[in-house]
């Protein structure tokens, strides 16, 4: 990957935080860099050198975020320790108002993070809580940052299949990392030791109510459609081996009002009978 | 005229020698400090004429020149001190001066003939110079001594032949011993001597070793990685300043006689490594400089003169490029041969550690298997859980069952997880059942020895592994450990004594050549007519001084083995040790292939290994080809049918040859 262009003016300026969650590994589920943050954090490196910040709101003790920290080697100029701040908080705590208060205090206009937690509730909701509750834009699927100046930054979001889009976003933004950008740099201990983990003061976590009020029970596995590929040509049985599931049948709707908007995806919802209850209360 | 000025030049030459040997050793202490031990400097003598001989003298040539050489410079110049320097003019002490002069001339002229047309393992430039300089003192010195017993004519005492001799001996003395403080090729005379005093490992002088069958190969008393301190400063070596101050001493003592390149597998594949480029490159970042001036073979593909080095400069990529260090085996060949007993592989790792645990840098594969080691335990990143799948029908019982305790732990190491491996576990599974061995295994609980993470210089990891398969096994009770893996064996037996892990751990090699000789196992006789080959690993052989086991236990099975030439301590490398197969630098050739072209020379239809990273590289060379057998593969094969079924649990054995 090329290394993103960006202006001296926003380079002096760039508040650019990563913020990391904690991993787990797909075998053995022990804690560690979960794999969409790190590669945000490598982005982040690769954009804003050794002033990347990271943030997480969790456990100080996480065995993660000395991975994190040993990623800050390599570096052009100084290339001083790594710095995260940890925003103490319980496994049941909302982290969406900690990280809210937290960046704007911080002064961040470039977020960096995955799309999504590998362990907790693991919605992917975060980034978006975050942009609503700081009315900042947000962009998914990010792979690459072309351009990094002045009050937009330019990144490419990727597509199934391969395909990428570009997307100009405005400062500041939440940007989520997509698995197919660059691979992160390896974690070294040297740096991860040096790296400090510094604990925000006078942050209180509040619960998490909503999350206490749901339901929980064992995710149980949905039989997958079998594709079934009628072709004598290999390029289509290639071309169906290798897509990625897309949806087919859908229907592209535009120009309607917001009202009109939620109704229709109200009805594909209950199509679909993910939403059972009659809408309203 | 001479007698005047013989002494003018003798105190002349000690002088100037002498100050530079004491800037030389300023270089030598910009190294990390130890604590002096300079009662060990009495130690010295016998370190030379002992140890070191005992190298030098594989080449028996070589040794016989070295003794004239040496020994009658030594000689001439204690005795030319007495004579020329201070004067006493004693006919006796004269007749012994041009002794020794004449023997140092004939060991001169032994060099010199070597150097006519140098092998290309040899370093030429100053070296070549150095063998004229012998001749110089020699000749001079006895044709300056001739008067002191009265033979020559005393015209020696003055006009131009007197002029001519002196500048012999004037030209003699600026090489050995201006030359000797000042870095010329004697150099290695002064800083080997301290080298040896001050060794960094002294259990290889050690004659007394506790484990007798260290004794009988010197080469595997001492060869336990040395544990890094992780709360240091900085880790590992980045810069010449950072080595050990005995490590700086040890490169200085290079002769660069080339018998480190000769045995390397890398440099024979045409990768980019040569130990004693490398050692060299290590002199001149200690003395600061460019390697431009270096007059021997290079590293393959990388031109020679475009480095440069400085004490307190990094040392990757200005001086040595990462390359080089990826591509060593630790294979320990260099170690094996070399003359000065300078420790390349200590050095490499040193290096290493410094790439992997502060620059992150660890070749691709290589990080990736840092980072299973770290989130599962295992390089492969699989499920720890699975590693006795293979075994899933054998019924093996786990230690956790038997808090009695067993006389036999098995250590299955991560070849448990390779498909080939499996087979050879089988056999040696069998082959534990036909002898009655009251064994089990660690299952799950069983970790990675973190012989892996240590060679790829991730010191943390190891120490994390080392910690916790000490702590597993602090649990159990066995009487020893028994493993099929000669890495897991050396990491186990002897580095896990520095983190307080002390186990009584057995090669299967050993320990089948123990249950044949107890009369455990009875075997059918051989098929006539096989030829077999053993290929010696590296960390049983060198490592460890196990070269005889496999040996009995071929013997035992009635198989004649047809020996490489190079077998024993001088076994080439499968090219599978130290990470080097996740590095995989590119060369010329590929090391197993080099390796199966040795088994292929003694005609041998099948090569018997004792290693799964052996079988792994052997067996990836394309066929035709001999074919690959584990020991206890062999073994196994060979195992006569229970005429009394030992126990119940056997009758639901299965076949051996399970498909992998």
């Amino acid at each position: 990957m090329t290394q993103p262009e960006r202006s001296a003016s926003a380079a002096g300026e760039a508040r650019v935080v990563a913020l990391v969650s904690s991993g787990r590994h797909p075998v053995s589920g022990r804690a560690g860099r979960a794999r969409e943050d790190a590669r945000a954090v490598e982005m982040g490196l690769a954009l804003a050198g050794a002033s990347l910040h990271l943030a997480h709101a969790g456990d100080a003790e996480d065995a993660a975020l000395p991975e994190y920290l040993g990623m800050f080697h390599g570096l052009e100029g100084a290339g001083g320790p790594g710095e995260l701040s940890l925003l103490p908080m319980a496994a049941g705590d909302d982290a969406v108002p900690l990280l809210a208060n937290w960046l704007e205090a911080y002064g961040a206009n470039l977020v960096l993070t995955g799309q999504r937690a590998e362990c907790g509730e693991g919605s992917g909701l975060l980034p978006y809580l975050l942009a609503e509750r700081l009315g900042w834009a947000v962009a998914t699927g990010v792979a690459a940052i072309e351009h990094y100046a002045g009050d937009r930054v330019t990144v490419l979001q990727a597509l199934p299949q391969g395909q990428r889009r570009r997307l100009e976003v405005r400062l500041p933004c939440l940007l989520c990392v997509d698995g197919v950008a660059p691979m992160p740099r390896q974690s070294a201990f040297g740096p991860s030791r040096r790296g400090r983990v510094e604990a925000v003061a006078n942050v209180t976590a509040e619960p998490d109510t909503l999350q206490a009020a749901w339901q929980w029970q064992p995710a149980r596995a949905r039989p997958k459609r079998l594709k079934v590929v009628k072709s004598t040509n290999a390029r289509d049985r290639f071309k169906a081996a290798a897509a990625k599931s897309s949806a087919s049948g859908g229907q592209v709707l535009t120009d309607l009002s917001p009202e009109e908007a939620a109704e229709k995806l109200i009805d594909y919802l209950r199509r679909e009978r993910i939403l059972t209850a009659p809408s309203g209360e | 005229m001479l007698q005047t000025l013989l002494p003018i030049l003798i105190f002349a030459a000690l002088a100037v020698g002498a100050a530079g040997a004491v800037r030389r050793i300023r270089l030598w202490r910009q190294g990390r400090r130890t604590p002096m031990r300079w009662h060990r400097l009495v130690l010295m003598p016998k370190r030379y004429l002992n140890d070191l001989h005992h190298v030098v003298a594989r080449d028996k040539a070589i040794a016989h020149t070295h003794v004239a050489t040496a020994g009658g410079f030594v000689a001439a110049m204690a005795l030319a001190l007495v004579v020329h320097g201070f004067g006493w003019r004693n006919p006796i002490l004269g007749g012994l001066l041009l002794a020794a002069s004449l023997c140092m001339f004939i060991g001169a002229l032994a060099v010199n003939r070597r150097r006519i047309d140098p092998p290309a393992k040899l370093s030429k430039g100053p070296w070549q110079r150095l063998s004229k300089s012998l001749l110089a003192y020699s000749v001079g010195m006895f044709l300056v001594s001739l008067p002191l017993v009265g033979v020559a004519p005393t015209v020696l005492g003055g006009g131009v032949l007197a002029l001519i001799l002196l500048a012999l001996v004037a030209w003699g003395l600026a090489e050995m011993l201006i030359g000797m403080g000042w870095g010329g090729p004697m150099k290695h005379a002064f800083a080997g001597t301290f080298h040896l005093a001050f060794h960094r490992r002294p259990e290889r002088f050690d004659d007394q070793h506790r484990d007798v069958a260290h004794d009988v190969h010197r080469g595997s008393r001492s060869t336990a990685l040395f544990p890094l301190d992780l709360t240091a400063k900085t880790l590992g070596v980045e810069k010449p300043a950072d080595f050990q101050w005995e490590q700086l001493l040890g490169f200085d003592a290079c002769v660069q006689c080339g018998r480190c390149q000769n045995v390397c597998p890398a440099y024979a594949a045409g990768q980019p490594l040569n130990p004693k480029k490398l050692i060299q490159d290590m002199v001149v970042g200690m003395a600061g400089g460019s390697d431009a001036r270096y007059a021997g073979s290079g590293y393959p593909g990388i031109e020679v003169g475009k480095h440069h080095g400085g004490p307190t400069d990094a040392i990757v990529p200005q001086l040595v490029e990462a390359q080089t260090l990826w591509a060593c085996t630790t294979c320990r060949a260099c170690v094996e041969e070399c003359p000065m007993m300078i420790e390349h592989v200590d050095a490499i790792v040193d290096m290493r550690r410094f790439i992997t645990l502060e620059r992150g840098e660890t070749p691709e594969k290589g990080a990736a298997a840092i980072d299973n080691l770290i989130a599962t335990d295992n390089p492969g990143g699989l499920d720890n859980a699975s590693r006795l799948d293979w075994a899933a029908d054998l019924d093996i019982p786990r230690i956790q069952q038997r808090p009695e305790g067993v006389d036999v732990l098995l250590w299955l190491g991560d070849g448990a997880f390779d498909m080939r491996n499996q087979r050879t576990l089988r056999s040696l599974v069998k082959i534990l059942r036909a002898a009655e061995v009251d064994f089990a295994v660690l299952g799950d609980e069983e970790r990675d020895s973190g012989d892996v993470a240590r060679r790829l210089g991730d010191e943390a990891t190891f120490q994390r592994l080392a910690e916790r398969n000490i702590a597993t096994l602090s649990r159990y009770r066995f009487q020893r450990i028994v493993t099929a893996d000669p890495h897991s064996f050396h990491v186990l037996g002897r580095e896990y004594g520095a983190f307080g892990g002390d186990y009584v751990v057995k090669h299967h090699s050993t320990f089948i050549a123990e249950l044949f000789d107890a009369g455990r196992l009875s075997v059918k006789a051989a098929e006539p007519g096989e030829t077999v080959t053993y290929h010696d690993p590296c960390y049983l052989g060198r490592y460890n001084g196990e070269f005889a086991a496999p040996r009995q236990v071929l013997a035992a099975l009635g198989v004649e083995v047809a020996e490489m030439e190079r077998s024993g301590y001088r076994s080439r490398c499968c090219g599978g040790g130290g990470g080097a197969a996740l590095s995989d630098v590119p060369g010329k050739a590929r090391i197993p292939d080099m390796r199966m072209e040795d088994v292929r020379e003694t005609g041998a239809t099948t090569v018997a290994v004792a290693c799964p990273q052996c079988t792994a590289m052997l067996e990836g060379v394309v066929e035709p080809r001999p074919q690959v057998k584990d020991l206890a593969e062999l073994v196994a094969a060979a195992l006569a049918e229970p005429a009394a079924a030992p126990t119940a649990r056997n009758s639901t054995e299965a076949p051996e040859e399970v498909p992998a």
